[in-house]
């Protein structure tokens, strides 16, 4: 499968009556990375949701290389090519590594699971383990491993350093590096390590109050430590 | 670093509860020949209380209405049997179709609810069930229940007895059959995703499955497998009442499930023969208090042992991998 361009344009959604995400547009083409950066309770996670199907989405559309993925539904988004990583990791914990991972294959033969090993080789070591017993970085493996097995073409990636020792941030991000230049899927990856997602992605966006308040090249962001400040906060800046 | 633990080879681990089973079974045949009634109406309620592991245990659904399910299945047997059906496996048959057409439609109505009003809705259904089975006394023999029920021997050769050992061999064969082809299931990549949607159906969705159809097809499983049950009860005792559809036998199934450890298809048998086991020895011996005596008797598993009596497997293997008894799998 190769990388397909996410194109959000308009997008307005949010939880029941509230509305979060307000008319939000965005093009990520095949391959590229872009990164979503913001404050806490900018509305980051509900336009993943948004995405993804699960928030209330109002107006607006979210087109997925050829296929409008507007008005289809969670699980038809996910076959369509669109994967999720979500915060939470969201493995199901009572099931062994193995399982979870299987779970992710859609109608990929179980040959598959190599793929996730060969990026993970940790997960290899545990795939007999239940998921309760895992370390926050290997669940985190886990949920990005059976994210991929499912071959996205587009992959969202909430927070996947959150709560991890730097040693295990570097081996997640040389991993999504690799994903990345393998051609095979767009990533959109929400990130509060701001160095870090400065130097993963080409481009970036930020939110305040559910809108986008700056966009532009990473380099561009970069090279201006004022907008940083302005919109996400010196202590942000790691 | 966090614990290591490890699952044996779920295949072996399979074949292994089965033999289990199908040895108590034989050994419930030689030791106990006077009370193979109840040890036919122990494993004729096993298959309500596996049915209902698949729903609950599994999928995540809690029910207060699997009776309902097995009820008709039972009546629809018995009237085959009365319409001139004789053969037992056949009746069975009907009883699991009958009670796979419920489920489909206990499925449809239960699934358009979430959470509370999901299970009101379950108690709803099994109570409009009781009462239709009430007023329907042409259909069901109403609060006399339906009787008359005469079966032929089994594949023109097996007679029923009246020591009834001919009917508990008959039922643990179907329990044994039926637990081999679930325990497939449930290993399979479908059993896979029903277990994930018992846990979290909002992370299946985004994984890319439709989790309504799976639960839709585990109500229909559930539900034939409760109707076999209800078939096997009204084959032999040759009598359908309208407790089979009650309330109260839908929530028992409940308590014997919680006993035995939800999620585990052996754990439903072990809870249903525990449960009855200890009910038939303490009735007898205490008529009048029995219940209280077996209330808190569920109240000291459902504190000390929460996931079941069956999980204390799991514990005993653990407990010889830290003392270096076992060795502990990777």
């Amino acid at each position: 499968m190769a990388a397909e361009g996410l194109q959000v344009t308009g997008l307005v959604a949010g939880w029941g009556d509230t509305v979060i995400v307000e008319d939000v547009s965005f093009d990520v083409p095949a391959g590229g990375r872009l990164a979503v950066l913001g404050r806490n309770g900018v509305g980051k996670t509900t336009l993943f949701s948004a995405l993804t199907g699960i928030a209330r989405r109002r107006s607006g559309s979210i087109i997925l290389g050829e296929t409008d993925l507007t008005r289809t539904r969670t699980f038809e988004r996910a076959l369509s090519g669109l994967g999720l990583v979500p915060q939470t990791r969201d493995i199901f914990r009572s099931l062994t590594v193995e399982e979870n991972l299987l779970a992710g294959l859609k109608r990929r033969p179980r040959s598959a699971l190599a793929e996730a090993y060969q990026l993970f080789p940790r997960l290899a070591e545990r795939r007999s383990n239940q998921g309760e017993h895992l370390s926050g970085g290997e669940q985190q493996m886990l949920s990005i491993a059976r994210a991929i097995l499912g071959e996205p073409t587009c992959l969202l990636l909430d927070e996947p350093l959150e709560g991890l020792a730097p040693v295990i941030c570097d081996q997640l991000m040389t991993a999504l590096d690799a994903l990345a230049l393998s051609g095979r899927m767009t990533i959109v990856l929400i990130e509060q390590q701001i160095r870090r997602a400065i130097d993963f992605a080409d481009w970036i966006i930020i939110l305040e109050r559910g809108r986008i308040v700056w966009s532009g090249e990473a380099d561009e962001l970069n090279a201006s430590p004022e907008t940083i400040e302005r919109t996400l906060g010196v202590a942000a800046m790691h | 670093m966090s614990a290591v633990t490890a699952r044996p080879s779920p295949l072996r681990g399979d074949f292994i509860k089965l033999a289990a089973v199908a040895l108590a079974g034989l050994a419930a045949l030689v030791l106990f020949p006077n009370d193979l009634g109840l040890m036919t109406r122990i494993a004729s309620s096993a298959f309500l209380v596996v049915s209902l592991d698949l729903v609950t245990g599994y999928a995540g659904i809690a029910t207060l209405g699997q009776a309902a399910l097995f009820g008709l299945g039972a009546y629809a047997a018995a009237n085959a049997n009365l319409a001139g059906l004789g053969e037992p496996i056949l009746m069975v048959a009907v009883g699991g179709l009958a009670g796979a057409v419920a489920g489909l439609i206990f499925g449809a109505v239960v699934l358009r609810s979430r959470g509370l009003a999901q299970l009101v809705l379950t108690i709803a259904l099994v109570q409009l069930v009781h009462e239709a089975a009430n007023k329907l006394s042409d259909i069901t023999g109403g609060s006399d229940g339906l009787s008359g029920i005469d079966v032929a021997p089994i594949l023109g050769a097996f007679r029923f007895d009246l020591y009834g050992r001919t009917g508990f061999v008959f039922a643990l064969v179907l329990l044994l059959a039926t637990l081999a082809v679930l325990s497939v299931i449930v290993r399979s990549p479908f059993g896979l995703k029903l277990r994930a949607i018992g846990r979290d159906p909002g992370r299946v969705r985004t994984l890319g499955a439709a989790v309504m159809p799976a639960l839709l097809v585990t109500f229909t499983l559930s539900g034939a497998v409760a109707g076999m049950g209800g078939a096997i009860e009204a084959i032999s005792t040759g009598v359908v009442g309208l407790d089979s559809v009650s309330f109260e036998r839908s929530a028992m199934a409940l308590v014997m499930l919680v006993l035995g450890g939800s999620g585990s298809l052996y754990g439903a048998v072990a809870g249903t023969a525990v449960f009855m086991g200890l009910e038939s020895i303490i009735s007898a011996a205490n008529p009048f208090h029995w219940l209280i005596i077996v209330g808190v008797l569920l109240i000291v598993v459902v504190l000390f042992v929460p996931r079941g009596l069956t999980s204390l497997a799991g514990d005993v293997r653990r407990l010889l991998a830290i003392f270096g008894l076992r060795r502990d799998k990777r």
